[in-house]
C-alpha cells in the first residue's frame, strides 16, 4: 500500500482553532498578519498535492449572493457547498453545465465539496468535451492575494473583455495566487431528456475512433467515454425529448461501422467521479492528451487500469505506486497530474513557462505564504 | 484622448533601429518611409491617428523573435497589429514605436478533424479559418462582425466574440494553444491540441491581453461540426421592456438559441431606409436563431413563437427557407452601414445584466436628449452585450468630444448596473481612461503585475488598457 491520502485527509478539515475568516476584510487582516505558510481549505475533499501550513478555512465565507435565472447567472461565496448551489439551480431547472467531479470516492475523503475548491482546481466532468471546462463558465472572481490586497476581476456578465482575464488564471491556480472569496458563473438550463448509447467490445484505439466520429458529427453528444475493463463505449445525448430521440437514431446510424449500439442507463456520475478506481490501491493519474494519441500512450504507461473520458482527451490511469507516467509520455504533447499518490503532482513546465508561472506567484504572493510549493 | 509623449531618444535613433531591423528582415518587410508609414497610422478607431516610427511585416515566428529581440535590446516600444480593424484603438501606433504586423503570416499549418482542431498563423482572417474547414463540414465558432477582415491575432488579443457566442462562447473558449514571442524574443509554446492547462492557465490570461504580453504568431483553434441547419424568427414589440421580458422568458424556458439580437426604433428606421429588409416599425425588434435538424428547429421555434405570442407582438415572422432567413438577417447585418450613412458614429460595447435592459435603454434615450446626439441600439441581447451607436458629425467642432462624453456616461451606466465597459471590442485607448470606474487601484495593480512578469520593460503596446496615470510609474521606469 502506498501512503494513501485517505489516512491523512483529516488534516485538510478545518480545526477548532483554524483561521476561519467571516469576511474579506478579516481574511485580508489574517493574511497580512501571518508569517505563513497557510494551507487553504474549502471542504477538504480534494487533497491534491502536498501542502503544509496552518489551515485557513473558507467555511465561513459561504452563501449564494445572486441567482438570476433569466440571465443564466449565479454568484456565490467561495465556501458555499456545491450541493447547495446545485439544489438552488435545480429549483429553476438550471445546472452547472461543466458537471464538476466529486473527488470524495476516489480520494477517500468526506466533507462537503465547495465551489471555491471546484474553481481552485478547475474541476470539470464529462460534459467538458461539449460545453467547456469550469474555467469557461467562470465569469468573475473576488480574491485576497498573498499581500492581503482585496481584488476583483471579471464580473457577472457573460461577455466581458475589460482588462486582463485573471478569472481564467485563478481557475486551476490551486490557491497559489490568492484566496478566492467569491465566484460567479454562467449557468445553463437543465435538460428535458437524456439518453445513453453504448458500443461494446471495442479495443481502445477503435473506441477512440468511434468517439471522434460522434464528436465530429452535428448531433451534439454531451459525453463520450470508454471503459476498457468492460469494453464499453458510452455516448450521451441531452436536450428536448424529440430531439434526443432523433439524434440517438442518427448517432446509431453513424456508429454502425463500429457495431450495433445499445440503449443503456449510462452512469455518468460514476464516469465523472472515476468510482471504478475508488478504494483500489495504487497511484491515480489524470492525463490530458489529444484523443488520437490516447490509446498508444495508455499502452506505454503500464497502468493496472485506465478509463477514457472526453472522447479520449482525458485518460484516468490507476498505476502501481511510483510509476513514472511522464517518462512514458516522452514527447507526447499534453500533461499528467498525479491526483493520488506520492510524487510531483503537476507536470513540470518548460523553463520559459516555469519562469512565467514563478514570476506570477511572486507577484501575487510575494512572501510565499499561500499553498506554498503545491504547484512548484 | 491623451497619448504619452513620444520618446525622443528612440526617434533620434530611427536610422540605427531601421538598419538593425533590415539586417534580420527582407527589405520589403521594413517600412520606414514617412509617407508609407501613414498606412499604419490608425485602426478601426479612425478618430485617432499617428504614424509609427516604422512598421515591419515578418513572415515567420523566427523573424518576429528577431525583431522583438532588437527592440527589447534598444528599448523601442512595439505595437502589434493584426488586420487593424480594432474599434478601440488597440493597434493605434505611437510616434516612437515599431508596428509589428502579422498580416503576411496567414497560412494553415495543420487541420485535424479526428481531434477537431486547426492550427493557423495568426495573420489569417477569422472567416478564412472557417473557409479552410467548411468543405469538410466544420467551422470556427467566434464570428465578430468584422470577420471578413479581422485577423486571428487581433481576435486573440481582444478575446473577440460575435453574434453566435451565446451558444459557442468567445475566442477564449475556442482557443487551445498558441506560439507566442515574448518581448525579449523568447518563443514559448502554451497549450496545444490537448485540453486545459497542466499548470497555471497562462493561455487564459494571454487571450484578451490586447497585445501587451507577447506577440502570438500561431494558434491552435477548436473547430466544430457544422449544425445541420439554422433558422431565425423575427419579432417586433411596442416597448423594449416587453422585448427584454421575451428574451428572459426564452432563456428561462430552457431553449438555448445560438443568437438573440436586438434593435431599437432608431436603428430599425435607419436600416429600413438603407437595406429595405421589410422590418416592422416598432420600438424593439428581436431576431432569435436556433440550430439543428429541420424537425428540431421546428420544435424549438414553436416553443419560442409561443412565448413570443404571449407578449402581444406587433409582428412575428418565421423564416421558412434560406431566402427568408437571409431577409431577416439582412437588416441586422446592415445596421452599422446604415447608421454610418446617416452620420459619423461611435460604436460602444458595454455589457449589462440582461435584467437591466429596459432601464438602461430608457436612460440612454434620456441622455440622448440631454446631449442632443441621436443614438441607435443594436446588440446581442442574449448575453447583454450592447452596441449603442452614437451619431455625431466629425466635421463639426466639439462634436467628437461631446460624443465621447456621452459614450463615457453610457459606459459608466453599464458598470453601475452590474455590467462592464467592454464586452468584445477591448479597452484599447477608447475605454482606457474609464477603467477607474470599473476597477479599484488594487484591481488594476493586480492586472499590471501580470504585465510586469511578461514584459518587465513595458515596451509592448504599453499606452493601452490601463489609465496613463496608473501605468506611468511602470512605463517611465
Amino acid at each position: 500500500m502506498h501512503p494513501s491520502p485517505v489516512a491523512s485527509h483529516s488534516q485538510f478539515l478545518p480545526k477548532e482553532n483554524s483561521m476561519t475568516p467571516t469576511s474579506e476584510l478579516e481574511l485580508s487582516d489574517m493574511i497580512k498578519a501571518t508569517k505563513g505558510p497557510l494551507r487553504i481549505v474549502g471542504g477538504g475533499t480534494r487533497p491534491i498535492g502536498r501542502v503544509v501550513g496552518e489551515a485557513l478555512s473558507t467555511a465561513a465565507l459561504s452563501g449564494i449572493t445572486l441567482h438570476e435565472p433569466g440571465a443564466l447567472t449565479l454568484v456565490a461565496r467561495a465556501g458555499t457547498p456545491v450541493a447547495e448551489i446545485e439544489a438552488t439551480l435545480a429549483t429553476q431547472n438550471q445546472r452547472l453545465a461543466f458537471e464538476p467531479m466529486d473527488h470524495r470516492a476516489l480520494m477517500g475523503t468526506t466533507g462537503q465539496p465547495t465551489i471555491g475548491g471546484v474553481v481552485a482546481a478547475n474541476v470539470s466532468g464529462p460534459r467538458r468535451i461539449s460545453v467547456g471546462a469550469c474555467r469557461d463558465f467562470l465569469l468573475g472572481v473576488r480574491f485576497v492575494d498573498g499581500a492581503g490586497n482585496i481584488v476583483k476581476n471579471g464580473g457577472r456578465v457573460m461577455k466581458n473583455v475589460t482588462g486582463y482575464d485573471l478569472v481564467k488564471l485563478f481557475a486551476g491556480a490551486y490557491g497559489t495566487l490568492g484566496v478566492l472569496t467569491e465566484v460567479s458563473f454562467k449557468v445553463l438550463p437543465a435538460v428535458e431528456a437524456e439518453t445513453t448509447l453504448a458500443l461494446s467490445g471495442l479495443d481502445d484505439a477503435t473506441a477512440i475512433r468511434a468517439m471522434s466520429a460522434a464528436l465530429g458529427s452535428p448531433f451534439e453528444v454531451t459525453g463520450v467515454a470508454h471503459d476498457p475493463a468492460q469494453a464499453l463505449t458510452h455516448f450521451r445525448l441531452e436536450g428536448f425529448a424529440a430531439s434526443v430521440a432523433y439524434r440517438a437514431k442518427e448517432i446509431s446510424k453513424l456508429l454502425a461501422p463500429f457495431g450495433a449500439t445499445q440503449d443503456t442507463q449510462g452512469d455518468w456520475a460514476a464516469i465523472r467521479d472515476v468510482t471504478a478506481f475508488a478504494g483500489k490501491s495504487g497511484d491515480v493519474w489524470r492525463i490530458s492528451v489529444k484523443p488520437s494519441d490516447a490509446a498508444a500512450l495508455s499502452e506505454k504507461i503500464g497502468a493496472d487500469a485506465v478509463q477514457y473520458d472526453w472522447g479520449g482527451g482525458l485518460i484516468w490511469a490507476l498505476c502501481p505506486v511510483g510509476t513514472d507516467v511522464r517518462a512514458a509520455m516522452g514527447n507526447t504533447a499534453g500533461h499528467a497530474t498525479l491526483i493520488r499518490g506520492a510524487g510531483q503532482t503537476f507536470h513540470p513546465e518548460p523553463a520559459p513557462l516555469a519562469a512565467i508561472s514563478t514570476g506570477l506567484r511572486a507577484k501575487f504572493d510575494p512572501r510565499g505564504v499561500l499553498n506554498t510549493g503545491i504547484m512548484g | 484622448m491623451q497619448m504619452p509623449i513620444p520618446d525622443a531618444s528612440v526617434i533620434d535613433r530611427k536610422d540605427q533601429i531601421v538598419a538593425r531591423l533590415l539586417a534580420v528582415l527582407p527589405k520589403t518587410a521594413v517600412i520606414a518611409d514617412v509617407v508609407e508609414t501613414r498606412a499604419y497610422e490608425c485602426d478601426g478607431l479612425t478618430a485617432y491617428r499617428c504614424p509609427p516610427m516604422c512598421a515591419v511585416l515578418p513572415t515567420t515566428t523566427d523573424e518576429v523573435a528577431a525583431v522583438l529581440r532588437i527592440c527589447h535590446e534598444m528599448d523601442v516600444p512595439v505595437v502589434p497589429r493584426g488586420s487593424g480593424t480594432s474599434l478601440a484603438g488597440g493597434a493605434l501606433p505611437t510616434a516612437d514605436c515599431v508596428i509589428l504586423g502579422v498580416a503576411k503570416m496567414n497560412g494553415v499549418i495543420e487541420t485535424n478533424y479526428d481531434d477537431r482542431y486547426i492550427r493557423v498563423q495568426t495573420g489569417r482572417t477569422n472567416l478564412s479559418v472557417t473557409g479552410a474547414v467548411e468543405a469538410d463540414g466544420f467551422f470556427y465558432a467566434p464570428d465578430p462582425s468584422s470577420q471578413l477582415a479581422c485577423a486571428i491575432a487581433g481576435n486573440i488579443a481582444m478575446n473577440s466574440g460575435g453574434a453566435h457566442c451565446l451558444k459557442y462562447g468567445v475566442t477564449t473558449n475556442n482557443l487551445m494553444g498558441v506560439t507566442m514571442v515574448m518581448m525579449d524574443g523568447t518563443v514559448v509554446e502554451i497549450g496545444g491540441a490537448h485540453m486545459d492547462a497542466g499548470g497555471l492557465d497562462l493561455l487564459g490570461v494571454i487571450c484578451g491581453s490586447e497585445g501587451q504580453l507577447g506577440v502570438v504568431t500561431e494558434a491552435t483553434l477548436r473547430i466544430l461540426p457544422k449544425p445541420e441547419g439554422a433558422r431565425p424568427v423575427l419579432m417586433g414589440y411596442d416597448s423594449s421592456e416587453v422585448a427584454g421580458q421575451v428574451v428572459t422568458d426564452i432563456i428561462k424556458a430552457g431553449v438555448l438559441p445560438v443568437a438573440i439580437e436586438f434593435m431599437d426604433r432608431p436603428c430599425i428606421e435607419a436600416t429600413e431606409n438603407f437595406a429595405h429588409a421589410g422590418y416592422p416599425m416598432c420600438e424593439a425588434l428581436l431576431i432569435v436563431e436556433v440550430e439543428g435538424s429541420d424537425a428540431e428547429i421546428d420544435a424549438q421555434l414553436a416553443l419560442i413563437m409561443k412565448i413570443a405570442a404571449k407578449h402581444n407582438p406587433v409582428e412575428l415572422r418565421e423564416a421558412k427557407d434560406a431566402d427568408e432567413a437571409g431577409r431577416i438577417w439582412l437588416g441586422r447585418k446592415s445596421a452599422f452601414g446604415a447608421m454610418g450613412q446617416i452620420n459619423d458614429y461611435m460604436c460602444l460595447d458595454g455589457t449589462i445584466p440582461v435584467s437591466e435592459l429596459p432601464y438602461v435603454l430608457r436612460r440612454i434615450s434620456e441622455m440622448s436628449k440631454e446631449f442632443g446626439l441621436d443614438v441607435g441600439n443594436v446588440f446581442h441581447a442574449g448575453d447583454g452585450n450592447m452596441h449603442p451607436l452614437i451619431l455625431f458629425d466629425a466635421n463639426k467642432e466639439g462634436d467628437l468630444e461631446l460624443c465621447e462624453e456621452f459614450g463615457a456616461e453610457i459606459l459608466k451606466l453599464c458598470v453601475e448596473v452590474g455590467g462592464c465597459l467592454t464586452g468584445e471590442h477591448g479597452v484599447g485607448i477608447e475605454k482606457r481612461d474609464l477603467m477607474h470606474v470599473q476597477f479599484s487601484k488594487a484591481d488594476l495593480e493586480a492586472q499590471m503585475a501580470v504585465k510586469d512578469v511578461f514584459d518587465p520593460k513595458w515596451l509592448l503596446n504599453a499606452a493601452k488598457v490601463f489609465p496613463l496615470d496608473a501605468s506611468e510609474p511602470r512605463r517611465v521606469a
